[in-house]
């Protein structure tokens, strides 16, 4: 089995775990250490990608552009990556980003609707980023599906895209043949973002490397949208237990994970019942923290919520359904 | 009575679905012409059915005709900046449903009277139709100093113009929030939901107000406008009483506004999941009936 490129996401997927309130010090501790360990990719933006401070997302706390330079400014080898989430982010954002010299732009839709991003690819192949596509959700369509979708950006310019299993709610064996499904049709790379709500991150990781994925993600102490992610520093260690030489330097991702991580923490990253739910309806994890604010609000269950939100399908970008959800629910007490 | 004659130029979903909405409906326009490019298209057939005097000349089927006083542009918005200058030189009306916003935007209940001598009005988008009287009704109470709206549509009711367009979309919504919903700063974000069964289009605002203001009074503007609004979209409704919420911003802790609204379409000719293209073609009809009703007026007089 290859080594695949491995992206730390704890300055974005990790944003939604802090509600957006990274400074500018913390990611220039956390890049300058990831740095350190030898990470190929580090990506910082809001969780929801650029542009994503709003209501329905929650504000951050900093502005992004100001976090991005702080981490472009740190590192040495390391490429830096943000998130693009087409009707969120605009060409406007994009152009910023690039100028200020980011390297990698991972463009995120919804996995069926892969045709709103054309504009997007075609104009960060332009602005000469490195273009990563992000098929959200994936857990809700089948493999041959998500590999037209995939072909799609694939088309429009793409150098890689990934099965990103949003509401972690992902069987080895679904991620396993996702993964296969896109490096069968695809001549560009393909890779896989994990979710730990059913406690399979790191398995559904390595079931898509065994099918062959060339890019993997991971965040510090598993920072992430609601059960969080792949921790980093888990993977590195079982990549290295696999005989794939990661040339990372395991001990610095322990000792930042465990050091500077983990205090970032409010609440546990646990798969707690909230989480749990989550996973088992396929909801998307990022609602976590908007779920339990209403939940409170409104005086009604967070895990009722999900399973709603479950019901009806709702996808990335549709935290005000969640309102509209405990709103209802509340009135049928 | 008298009727003012009027054009559809698009012979697609959105053209189609508006002469159905001309026919069904007892007003002041008498539908006497579609015009398309596409010889052998559904919206086509379907006018020559009616009896409606269809064309597959585009533009030219529509300048022809002298009689013919009002437009409604269903194309493309590449198409419309070509077309507005002819139009206009024919002295006729233009309601440009495209994004090529080269007229003022309207909100029927908002503005349409201060442009009624326009001859060329844009009706911004599905988002904006359906989200801007809602900023609006809390505006004309309390300064809003962001909004922030989300329409949510079904991914089978979006066609390639708009996917390929998506940028578009945001910046012409969130121009027409300020420019015509009075608030300070604002932000529109679509979401495309493939869900099966399609989703209805739901639109939810968020207006953060600066300083005190008049709670009830708030409640009341809203709940008044969505009546306005369903008068002409019949299928517009809020689903639930407006609350407040207070939010961290990056303007301080303000009180925020939550309204929920959804469109259902009347399918008159598309889908009653599609209410973003309803919401599109009521409102245009709206807009061309207070045309009418003015030009019969003001024809009255001069007589």
């Amino acid at each position: 089995m290859k080594l695949p490129r491995l992206t730390d996401t704890t300055l974005r997927d990790g944003s939604h775990a802090v509600s957006h309130r990274f400074t500018p010090e913390q990611v220039r501790t956390i890049v300058h250490e990831l740095n350190k360990a030898g990470m190929p990719v580090i990506e910082v933006s809001h969780g929801a990608g650029l542009h994503g401070s709003t209501i329905q997302q929650g504000f951050s706390t900093f502005p992004e552009f100001e976090l991005i330079a702080e981490a472009i400014n740190t590192v040495k080898q390391a490429k830096i990556a943000s998130l693009f989430v087409p009707g969120i982010g605009t060409s406007v954002e994009l152009r910023k980003a690039a100028e200020m010299g980011l390297d990698v732009i991972r463009i995120a839709v919804h996995c069926t609707e892969a045709d709103i991003s054309q504009q997007h690819f075609e104009l960060s192949k332009q602005l000469g980023l490195e273009a990563v596509g992000f098929l959200m959700m994936a857990h809700t369509q089948p493999p041959t599906v998500l590999a037209k979708q995939a072909k799609l950006m694939e088309s429009y310019g793409a150098d890689c895209v990934y099965v990103v299993d949003s509401a972690g709610s992902m069987l080895p064996s679904d991620a396993r043949e996702r993964v296969q499904a896109l490096k069968e049709t695809l001549t560009i790379e393909v890779g896989f973002h994990a979710h730990n709500n059913l406690g399979l991150a790191i398995g559904n990781t390595i079931a898509a490397m065994e099918a062959g994925a060339d890019q993997i993600d991971g965040t510090l102490r598993g920072l992430g949208a609601g059960a969080g992610n792949a921790p980093t520093e888990v993977l590195v260690a079982v990549l290295n237990k696999m005989g794939l030489n990661t040339g990372l330097h395991l001990s610095i991702l322990m000792e930042v994970a465990e050091d500077v991580v983990a205090s970032l923490l409010t609440y546990p990253i646990v798969i707690d019942r909230d989480n749990l739910a989550s996973g088992y309806a396929g909801v998307y994890n990022s609602f976590l923290l908007h779920v339990r604010h209403a939940a409170e609000k409104f005086g009604v269950s967070a895990s009722e919520i999900v399973e709603e939100l479950g019901k009806r399908q709702a996808i990335a970008g549709q935290e005000d359904w969640i309102l509209d959800v405990a709103v209802e629910l509340a009135g049928r007490k | 009575m008298t009727k003012v004659k009027v054009g559809i130029l698009g012979s697609g979903n959105i053209g189609t679905d508006l002469m159905y909405k001309i026919l069904n409906n007892d007003g002041h326009m008498e539908l006497s012409v579609m015009a398309g490019i596409i010889p052998e298209s559904e919206g086509l057939i379907r006018a020559r059915n009616m009896g409606i005097r269809a064309s597959h000349h585009g533009i030219s089927a529509i300048l022809e005709d002298p009689d013919v006083r009002i437009i409604f542009d269903a194309t493309s918005a590449k198409a419309h900046r070509q077309h507005a200058e002819m139009l206009r030189a024919a002295g006729k009306i233009a309601v440009d449903l495209t994004p090529a916003a080269i007229g003022p935007f309207v909100v029927p209940p908002i503005n349409l009277h201060e442009h009624i001598n326009t001859f060329n009005v844009n009706m911004i988008s599905c988002g904006g139709q359906a989200t801007i009287p809602l900023v609006y009704a809390v505006s004309r109470i309390a300064p809003v100093h962001y909004a922030e709206v989300i329409t949510t549509t079904a991914s089978r009711s979006i066609g390639p113009g708009t996917r390929q367009n998506i940028d578009e979309f945001t910046y012409t919504t969130a121009h027409g929030l300020q420019s015509v919903g009075g608030a300070k700063l604002a932000r529109a974000l679509p979401v495309i939901n493939s869900a099966d069964p399609p989703v209805m289009m739901t639109n939810t605002v968020y207006a953060a107000v600066e300083g005190d203001f008049d709670e009830n009074a708030v409640m009341s503007s809203i709940i008044e406008m969505a009546d306005e609004v369903s008068k002409y979209v019949t299928g517009y409704r809020l689903k639930t009483t407006p609350f407040i919420d207070d939010r961290d911003t990056p303007w301080g802790r303000l009180p925020v506004v939550v309204i929920l609204n959804e469109v259902e379409g009347s399918e008159d000719f598309l889908p009653a999941y599609a209410g973003n293209l309803d919401i599109m073609t009521a409102s245009a009809r709206r807009v061309g009936e207070t045309f009418a009703e003015y030009i019969l007026k003001n024809e009255e007089v001069s007589l």
